[in-house]
């Protein structure tokens, strides 16, 4: 039977097709990646500058609205936003008091009240960017750092430029990401945002409470045997193990995935000569790698916390900056 | 009370109970359809042409959330009887999963109150199978009977202890009402807010597997055998569950199954981006299987449609996926829903009418609706090629709905119950 469908219009685009919010990469095009990467490229040098500040965003007002703890994103997007000359209101709303009433469109109207041009929105359950997206329409913009286990644009651009900048371009490179991919929205992310860019080989590996067969419907080589896994691969992303987000526990122990899965020194020899490890952090040491490669030449990841700073500009300055 | 004597001329006449489709007269006089033949027509008061209309029985709905008692934001029994009448049903069975729960013979006895004060449509009440639906221990079934229930329920709620639901079942059998069972394991559906598989897992949604509903099927279907009650599964999902259903009835067994008209219209897929108005529960499947619906439909394997109707009001809107409650509450388009099945080809228009009205009023032991002369005037005079182009709900507080737009046909232009007018469209 055919059943007419709604036309389902992406959300993050205005009538016109211009992306008026960035709430995942999904449906991005190339181009509009490349763009991005390429102006976060031009603000890495700003911050070797005595004076770390151009006007770019001068008098506009940004909100970061997390309802989920980050240091790393939040500290980012704050400082972006500053070095763009913009103003920035905090708002850490802990999740005990999301419950005592007030629903996050409310406190959005209020805030918008306030005449803000923007939100950067963190919030512990999937869709919550996509909601208020749909709310705030072209009142204001809306950028989101991490809902539930959907999506972090910001976080696999930032993983997209690091690989482009240090390792080579994406479309000749073999990404394989370890550990919890079921439930992150990093992985999730990053899986897209490879594919858009044409990397020939993303490969997932972890046990398959983690990394279940189903996944192959985003685009992914699913791997449970870590020698298969890894044999050819320039990048290697490990995820954090998120205990917190796992209702019921899906690993007997950690020591045990480190055992099977965890990246040492030996499984790296595996890998293409030259390969190099990413992390999202906060990394949990001896679990996902040993400190010995994390402190390493190999890793880049505090290259990524580096150029996370230069690609929320970028993301910044394209959302605002285009308008009014 | 029991209207006009009407005589309507020349109209499609659908009797699914009887098989019959033809072209003839009707009369509606003393709340009972009467003989064309023989009814003196000097008595009649209002004639009505039936040219490029059709008459069926009105239907009846076996699961309907009202939300009386309860809040008044997201509809009571005002509000949804009028949303039940427009979309051409006579007849519904309230759901007990009401604030609070119908579990007691006093919710029972208010509900009947507002039902007789509203007086609109007929009304069955349900009583909670287990107290508060929490599958622990049983309500006062009896003195339930004794209030009016006309079946046990557990509405959107499993029973996750298997003695208990045998000990529920065996004590049920005795008083002789269908019970409504929903059959889920729990721990394996775990906080899954849609179907498990690829939609679920580009967005980062806990997922409700399929085999949840099939595991718990098999379970009650086992302990039900047993037991001497009669079960009626009231929105199954999954087209495995049904097959089970139908070999259990193959083997003798009574029982009997729904599907919700949305589990046949759409699919997980349509949840887009977040899109709560497709949030139900049992969530909506993957395509494969709403098509192995569609045969399961076309196979006589459903023996009722139902419109699950499950109001939410407009305080819910700003929720998350997560957040925002189950349930679909679009009851007044279910004529344009039902015909689009036959458009469809899905099944024809005597076997997708007898599912709204033989089917149901089989499950719950009602009279068969039927068009011949004697029986109660209870029926739907509808227009099966007006364009009808849903958007916002009329009549129920049901703020969402995810058919807005559809081009659907199929208009319900009278429906009458007792013979008295009760739906009339501008």
């Amino acid at each position: 039977m055919k059943t007419w469908r709604m036309g389902s219009g992406d959300p993050q685009r205005n009538a016109q097709g211009r992306l008026c919010h960035l709430l995942t990469l999904e449906g991005l095009r190339d181009v509009e990646i490349i763009e991005l990467l390429d102006t976060a490229a031009s603000f890495l040098d700003l911050g070797s500058r005595t004076v770390k500040k151009i006007p770019l965003l001068r008098g506009r007002t940004i909100v970061n609205l997390f309802y989920e703890n980050s240091t790393r994103t939040r500290s980012t997007f704050e400082l972006a936003a500053k070095r763009l000359s913009a103003d920035v209101l905090n708002m850490a709303i802990a999740s005990s008091s999301v419950n005592k009433g007030e629903t996050l469109l409310d406190t959005v109207d209020n805030l918008l009240a306030m005449q803000v041009d923007g939100f950067i929105l963190r919030h512990s359950e999937a869709g919550a960017a996509h909601l208020l997206a749909r709310h705030l329409g072209e009142q204001a913009w809306v950028v989101n750092a991490g809902d539930g286990q959907h999506a972090h644009p910001t976080q696999a651009l930032l993983d997209l430029f690091t690989i482009r900048h240090l390792v080579g371009p994406i479309h000749e490179r073999v990404v394989l990401i370890l550990g919890d991919v079921l439930h992150s929205r990093v992985a999730r992310s990053l899986i897209q945002g490879l594919s858009i860019l044409g990397c020939p080989q993303i490969r997932v590996l972890g046990p398959r409470t983690l990394v279940p067969p189903e996944l192959v419907h985003l685009g992914v080589h699913v791997f449970q045997d870590d020698r298969a896994a890894l044999e050819g691969v320039d990048v290697l992303y490990a995820l954090r193990m998120q205990k917190e987000r796992m209702d019921v526990q899906p690993l007997p122990s950690l020591e045990e995935y480190h055992r099977r899965f965890g990246l040492t020194p030996e499984r790296i020899r595996l890998a293409a000569p030259g390969a190099v490890i990413l992390h999202p952090g906060p990394m949990n040491r001896g679990v996902e790698l040993t400190s010995e490669l994390a402190d390493g030449p190999q890793a880049l990841i505090l290259d990524q916390v580096t150029h996370g700073l230069a690609l929320r500009m970028a993301v910044l300055a394209r959302l605002a900056g285009g308008s009014g | 009370m029991e209207g006009l004597a009407r005589y309507i001329r020349g109209i499609r006449i659908l009797d699914p109970a009887h098989g019959r489709d033809e072209l003839g007269d009707l009369v509606l006089a003393q709340g009972c359809i009467q003989d064309p033949q023989t009814f003196p027509l000097d008595q009649i008061q209002e004639e009505l042409d039936g040219k490029g209309l059709f008459a069926c029985p009105a239907f009846i709905e076996t699961s309907f959330q009202a939300h009386t008692p309860g809040h008044g934001r997201d509809g009571d029994l005002g509000s949804e009887l009028r949303a039940a009448a427009a979309g051409g049903f006579a007849q519904v069975l309230l759901r007990p999963d009401t604030n609070p729960v119908a579990d007691h013979p006093g919710v029972l006895w208010e509900q009947r109150r507002l039902a007789d004060q509203e007086g609109l449509l007929r009304v069955h009440l349900s009583a909670a199978l287990t107290h508060a639906l929490a599958g622990e221990s049983l309500s006062e079934l009896g003195r339930l009977v004794d209030a009016g229930a006309r079946a046990f329920s557990q509405a959107l709620q499993g029973i996750p202890n298997s003695r208990i639901l045998r000990l529920a079942l065996e004590y049920a059998a005795d008083l002789r009402l269908p019970v409504f069972l929903f059959p889920e394991d729990s721990t394996l559906a775990a906080h899954g807010v849609m179907d498990e598989g690829p939609t679920s897992l580009r967005l980062g949604l806990a997922g409700r597997p399929m085999a949840a509903e099939e595991i718990g099927v098999e379970r009650d279907l086992r302990i039900a055998a047993n037991s001497g009650a009669r079960i009626h599964f009231p929105h199954l999902s999954s087209a495995a569950a049904i097959a089970r259903v139908a070999a259990a009835r193959h083997r003798g067994q009574a029982v009997s199954c729904a599907v919700s008209l949305h589990h046949l219209l759409l699919q997980d897929h349509d949840v887009g981006y977040f899109q709560t108005a497709f949030k139900t529960l049992p969530p909506l499947r993957s395509q494969t299987n709403r098509e192995a619906l569609l045969r399961a439909l076309a196979n006589g394997a459903i023996q009722a449609l139902t419109s699950a109707h499950t109001p939410w009001g407009r305080d819910w809107k700003g929720m998350t996926f997560a957040q925002a409650p189950f349930g679909i509450g679009t009851i007044e388009w279910t004529i344009p829903l039902a015909l689009r099945l036959v458009q469809e080809g899905v099944a024809d228009l005597l076997t997708v009418l007898g599912l709204l009205t033989v089917g149901p009023a089989r499950i719950l032991g009602l009279a068969v609706p039927d068009l011949r002369p004697g029986s109660p005037a209870d029926l739907c005079i509808i227009d099966p090629d007006a364009a009808v182009i849903p958007a916002s709900n009329r009549w129920s507080r049901a703020y969402q709905n995810p058919y807005v737009g559809w081009p659907l046909q199929g208009q319900l232009r009278y429906l009458f119950v007792d013979g008295r007018l009760v739906y009339l469209h501008p």
